[in-house]
This record gives structure tokens, C-alpha cells and sequence, in this order.
């Protein structure tokens, strides 16, 4: 176990490392999520008065939507940095050695954990400079931003299993092209289920954007609904452990073809 | 069948291994390596090379067929096998955006190592690869010859017993090409280290390897030492280039008036070029030029040398060396 932990530590040092040497990425990735707060925001601002939002402050209501749905576009792309690691070679050097399999997927979760948080913060941020109001304050900020990493991980060691797996850069832009706005209008994000179409808001149930979304939101307001939010969180919580234990299965997979 | 054996650094049985779209990579191939001595994996590309490198560093799994690499199965101890090996892969795998030194600590934290031990072990080896100057600069900005000579001291960290160096001087300019020989040459004299090396280069092989083995389609076609293997031809070869490719009639023909002529045996036919062995070969030249003259052949130059690996090989897999790598490249690439 500890052989596992340093193998861990040691391999997300140096994704890290790899990271803060193009932190332009990290930035550039925050265009997006500005572009919905403060464009769509302002373009939709009086949405809110057909009712049902629970606050009259459209920026209020789509904070933590947009904190999360910049989690999933973030971390979507993570099986880019397998596949170039894959195809440069790095990936079989470290498959020779005797680091643990599990270690290299677990630098990956925490490498993807750590850019999701510092956007995150970012974005909450900016919203609070432009008179967002969270109510419960840092406790709920501080969950908000625990949803976004475990959908971040859902849906980073999803993609880290389709790079390795397909090893086509194409593959991971045609999915996520196709996976993004769907997911994100089939949810919370930006409209109330009340006011969705009946099908829509049936389908949104199912979206793991729109559980996180549900959780943080709630977890956010000033009266939070703590079964809402465990059970939301635990959903989430649970797929994520799914999807990495499966990234690493994938190892067997690339080794058969490799 | 002897999967336990242990006496040999490298031992691989009857390896076989299909990719998706049924391509053979590797068709039964078997080889041994004695500790200590380099060997090499002589073919065109696409012969199964590197595949066969794949399965021995653990990376790529079998069909089937069994290998014990320092003395432990690849297939039930892979991670035994991984301590106890260093694999230097093709291209650059080092992170480029890291420095060389960070990328020789990082490898040797895999294996466990760390503080004073590690960074004596990592200058040792930046001054032996002569990196020292560049030890602190990220490998993006390295040459071609310092990126690979960072690959094999990646390879090296550890103090492996068995060293796999796939192609290691693939694109390689010819003076860094000689200085990583000289380097292969002189690793091989350290610690009893064991190599094994895959080349599509005639000339690595018989400049470097104690032993190899000629592969081709994924099979082992001989094993033996370059001096062995070149001894099995005995005499010089001669190769006359013909103007032009024959047709069936025309190749019998001049295949029978070239073995007519005394003391020229094995008469072989390739494309347009033809070859045989002599006991001396400049003394046949004209004998055979009169013959392929009077058999209506034109042609465009001879030539009589010494045996060549080139020989050994258009011997064993029937066409030349240039020609089943260029026949492979345009197949479909390596494995």
C-alpha cells in the first residue's frame, strides 16, 4: 500500500510538473466558462421572472452550473495528455517499470482534481466580484467544488480509457463535441426542470451533470437539503470510483494491442 | 518444454503474436540469450522485432509461447521481470517539457531509489552520457544524439541486469551513430550487463553483437555468431547487376550459364541482380561474363567481395536485406 502511494506521489508530481510548465491551458479553458457567466448570464438575466429559480438573480442561479459544467469540458479532455503520452512513448516506459498501473491512473485523477479546483476557485471568484451571492458561504463553496472534481473524475478516467483504447485524437473530439451541450442542456444548469420539457426533465435525471448541479446548488442556498445533496454526492461518488477502477482495467486492454 | 530455465539471461519459446486484421507479428519465434554477451535481433522492418522486444519487457502479452527474462516468466512475474530490466524504446520517451535531470530522478523513484544514493547514480550517468551541461535544460531543446543517449541512461538508472535497446540508433546521424556504439560496446564490458538489441542495420549487428539472430516474417531464421554465420558461406560472393529484370525463359537461362562456369556454386537470382559464391572471386569474373554474354545477357556491373550479413540473409530468407525492408515499409510499417 505505501509502495502505492509513493508510486502515486511520485507520478502526479510529475503531471503536475508537466501542467504548471503550460499553464496556458488552464486559462484558456476559463474563456468558456466567463462567456456563460457574464454573456449568457446577462442575455437571459429575465428568465428568472417566469418563477421557480428560487432566487431573482439569474447569475446566482447559474453559478454552480457553470462551475460544473467547466468541470466536465476540463476534464473531458483528459485522455489528450494519455494519447500524446501514449504515442510519444512515455506510457510504455513507464509499463516496463514496476509502478503500479493503478498509480499512473491515480496521477491522472488527482492532476485533473487539482486544475479542476484551482478553475473552479477561479470561477467563483469572478461571479463573487460580480455580485454573485453564495448564502451558505464557505462550506458550501467548498461543496460545490467537491461536486465538480468527482464529475470531473467520472468523465476524466472516461476519457483517459478512450485515449488509450482508441488512441485517435478524433475519437476524443467527436465524443466530447457530441457529449457537452447535450449533457449540459439535458440538466439544471441553466433552466429549472419545471419549466423543461416534459421528456427533458425525465432525461435530465439521469445526467450525472445535473446530480452535481442539483447537489451544489442546494448545498449552496441557505437552507441546504442534505439528503438531496448525499444522495446526489454518493451517486456521483460511487460512478467515479466505476470509471477509474475501469480506466485501470483498461491496461490489459492496451497491453494485449500494444 | 524447458519455461523454467534460467541459466540464459533471455529465453524465449515458440512466441506467437497476431494484431487485429490478422497480421503475424511473430510466428513461433524462439531465442536465447547467454548473460553478459550482446545479441542482436537482426531483420528488415516488420520482421517482429520489436513485438518480440514488447513481449520480453512484459508490455505486450503473448498469444502464445513463454519467455523467462532474468530468470523469471514474463507472464507470471511481470513485475519481477520489470525490476530486474532496463527497456530503451525506439523514439524519445522522456517527457520533454521535464529536465533531464528530472526525468532520471523520476525513473528512479519507480524503481524505489532516492536520496544520496540516486543522485550520485544520476550524475554518474549524466557524465557518462555526457549530458552534464545539459543535465538542467528540458529535453525539448536536446539534439537528436542527447535525447537517445538520455534514453538509454533512463534505461540504465536502476543498474538493470538485462538491457532491451530497441533500434538504437535508428535515425541517427553517422557520428553519433559511431559514438553510441562505442558506448553499446563499452556498456556491455560493465557489471555483466546483458543486451539485447534490435537493428535493421547490417552493420551494427556484425560490428556489435557477440550473437544474434536473423528474423524474418516473425521467425528466427538463424542464430548464430556474425563471424559463424558469415563462415557457413564459405568463399566470396560475386553479385552481377543485369540491365534489365528477366523473364522466366531468360532467368533459367542465365541462371544455367552462370552455374556453368568452374568454380561458382549457389547460383541465386533476385530482381535484376545475380548472385553466387567463388572460392576466388575475381578469378570467375570473366569465365562469368563470357557465359552471360553468350547466354544473351547484358550487364550493367560486377562486383566480388567478401561474404556480407547481407549474404547470410538473401541466404536464409531468400531475397536481400534492402528489399524485404522496402517490401515491409510499403506492407503496412513495423511491429
Amino acid at each position: 500500500m505505501s509502495a502505492l502511494l509513493t508510486d502515486t506521489w511520485w507520478m502526479t508530481a510529475r503531471r503536475l510538473k508537466i501542467g504548471m510548465a503550460q499553464p496556458v491551458f488552464l486559462v484558456i479553458s476559463l474563456i468558456q466558462p466567463v462567456i456563460w457567466l457574464f454573456l449568457f448570464g446577462n442575455l437571459f438575466e429575465r428568465v428568472v421572472d417566469l418563477g421557480g429559480f428560487g432566487t431573482d438573480s439569474y447569475l446566482d442561479y447559474i453559478v454552480p452550473g457553470v462551475v460544473v459544467m467547466n468541470a466536465l469540458a476540463w476534464n473531458m479532455w483528459a485522455g489528450m495528455g494519455t494519447l500524446e503520452e501514449t504515442s510519444q512513448g512515455t506510457l510504455n516506459r513507464f509499463l516496463v517499470t514496476p509502478v503500479r498501473r493503478s498509480a499512473i491512473m491515480n496521477a491522472n485523477v488527482f492532476e485533473q482534481a487539482v486544475g479542476t479546483i484551482v478553475q473552479s476557485v477561479v470561477i467563483v471568484l469572478l461571479a463573487w466580484w460580480a455580485g454573485a451571492t453564495f448564502d451558505s458561504g464557505l462550506p458550501g463553496v467548498a461543496l460545490l467544488i467537491l461536486l465538480a472534481v468527482l464529475l470531473g473524475v467520472i468523465f476524466g478516467s472516461m476519457s483517459n480509457a478512450i485515449g488509450m483504447l482508441v488512441r485517435q485524437r478524433e475519437s476524443i473530439i467527436g465524443i466530447n463535441t457530441l457529449l457537452l451541450l447535450p449533457l449540459t442542456f439535458l440538466s439544471t444548469v441553466f433552466m429549472v426542470r419545471d419549466l423543461m420539457p416534459d421528456w427533458m426533465a425525465t432525461v435530465s435525471r439521469f445526467n450525472p451533470l445535473d446530480w452535481a448541479v442539483v447537489a451544489s446548488r442546494s448545498a449552496l442556498s441557505a437552507t441546504p437539503d442534505w439528503g438531496l445533496v448525499l444522495s446526489r454526492g454518493g451517486w456521483l461518488l460511487a460512478l467515479a470510483v466505476l470509471m477509474v477502477a475501469l480506466s485501470i482495467r483498461t491496461f490489459r486492454s492496451y497491453q494485449k494491442a500494444v | 518444454m524447458t519455461t523454467t530455465d534460467t541459466s540464459y539471461a533471455v529465453a524465449a519459446y515458440d512466441l506467437v503474436k497476431t494484431y487485429p486484421k490478422n497480421v503475424t507479428a511473430l510466428d513461433g519465434l524462439s531465442v536465447t540469450v547467454d548473460a553478459g554477451q550482446i545479441f542482436g535481433l537482426l531483420g528488415p522492418n516488420g520482421a517482429g522485432k520489436t513485438t518480440a522486444v514488447k513481449i520480453l519487457t512484459t508490455l505486450a502479452r503473448p498469444d502464445s509461447g513463454t519467455a523467462v527474462v532474468a530468470g523469471h516468466d514474463v507472464a507470471r512475474h511481470p513485475r519481477r521481470v520489470r525490476t530486474a530490466i532496463g527497456a530503451v524504446a525506439q523514439r524519445s520517451s522522456a517527457d520533454p517539457v521535464a529536465t533531464g535531470r528530472d526525468n532520471l530522478a523520476l525513473q528512479g523513484r519507480l524503481y524505489g531509489m532516492g536520496g544520496t544514493a540516486l543522485r550520485r547514480r544520476i550524475d554518474e550517468l549524466l557524465e557518462r552520457f555526457a549530458l552534464v551541461d545539459a543535465a538542467d535544460r528540458r529535453v525539448r531543446t536536446y539534439s537528436g544524439g542527447m535525447q537517445r543517449r538520455l534514453e538509454v541512461a533512463l534505461g540504465l538508472v536502476h543498474r538493470p541486469a538485462v538491457l532491451f535497446l530497441d533500434e538504437p540508433t535508428t535515425g541517427l546521424d553517422p557520428e553519433a551513430r559511431a559514438a553510441m556504439w562505442d558506448e553499446i560496446t563499452q556498456l556491455a564490458g560493465d557489471e555483466g550487463l546483458t543486451i539485447v538489441l534490435t537493428t535493421h542495420y547490417l552493420e551494427e549487428a556484425d560490428r556489435l553483437a557477440d550473437r544474434l539472430a536473423i528474423i524474418d516474417a516473425g521467425r528466427v531464421m538463424a542464430t548464430g555468431t556474425p563471424a559463424e554465420l558469415k563462415g557457413e558461406l564459405y568463399g566470396d560472393a560475386v553479385h552481377i547487376d543485369l540491365r534489365t529484370a528477366l523473364d522466366e525463359a531468360a532467368a533459367t537461362a542465365a541462371r544455367t550459364a552462370l552455374a556453368a562456369v568452374p568454380g561458382v556454386r549457389e547460383v541465386a537470382l533476385d530482381g535484376s541482380r545475380l548472385s553466387a559464391r567463388a572460392d576466388d572471386g575475381a578469378a570467375v569474373v570473366p569465365g562469368a561474363l563470357a557465359a552471360l554474354e553468350g547466354a544473351g545477357v547484358a550487364v550493367a556491373a560486377v562486383t566480388a567481395a567478401r561474404p556480407s550479413l547481407d549474404d547470410v540473409y538473401l541466404r536464409y530468407a531468400g531475397r536481400r536485406f534492402a528489399d524485404a525492408d522496402a517490401d515491409l515499409v510499403t506492407a503496412g510499417g513495423e511491429s
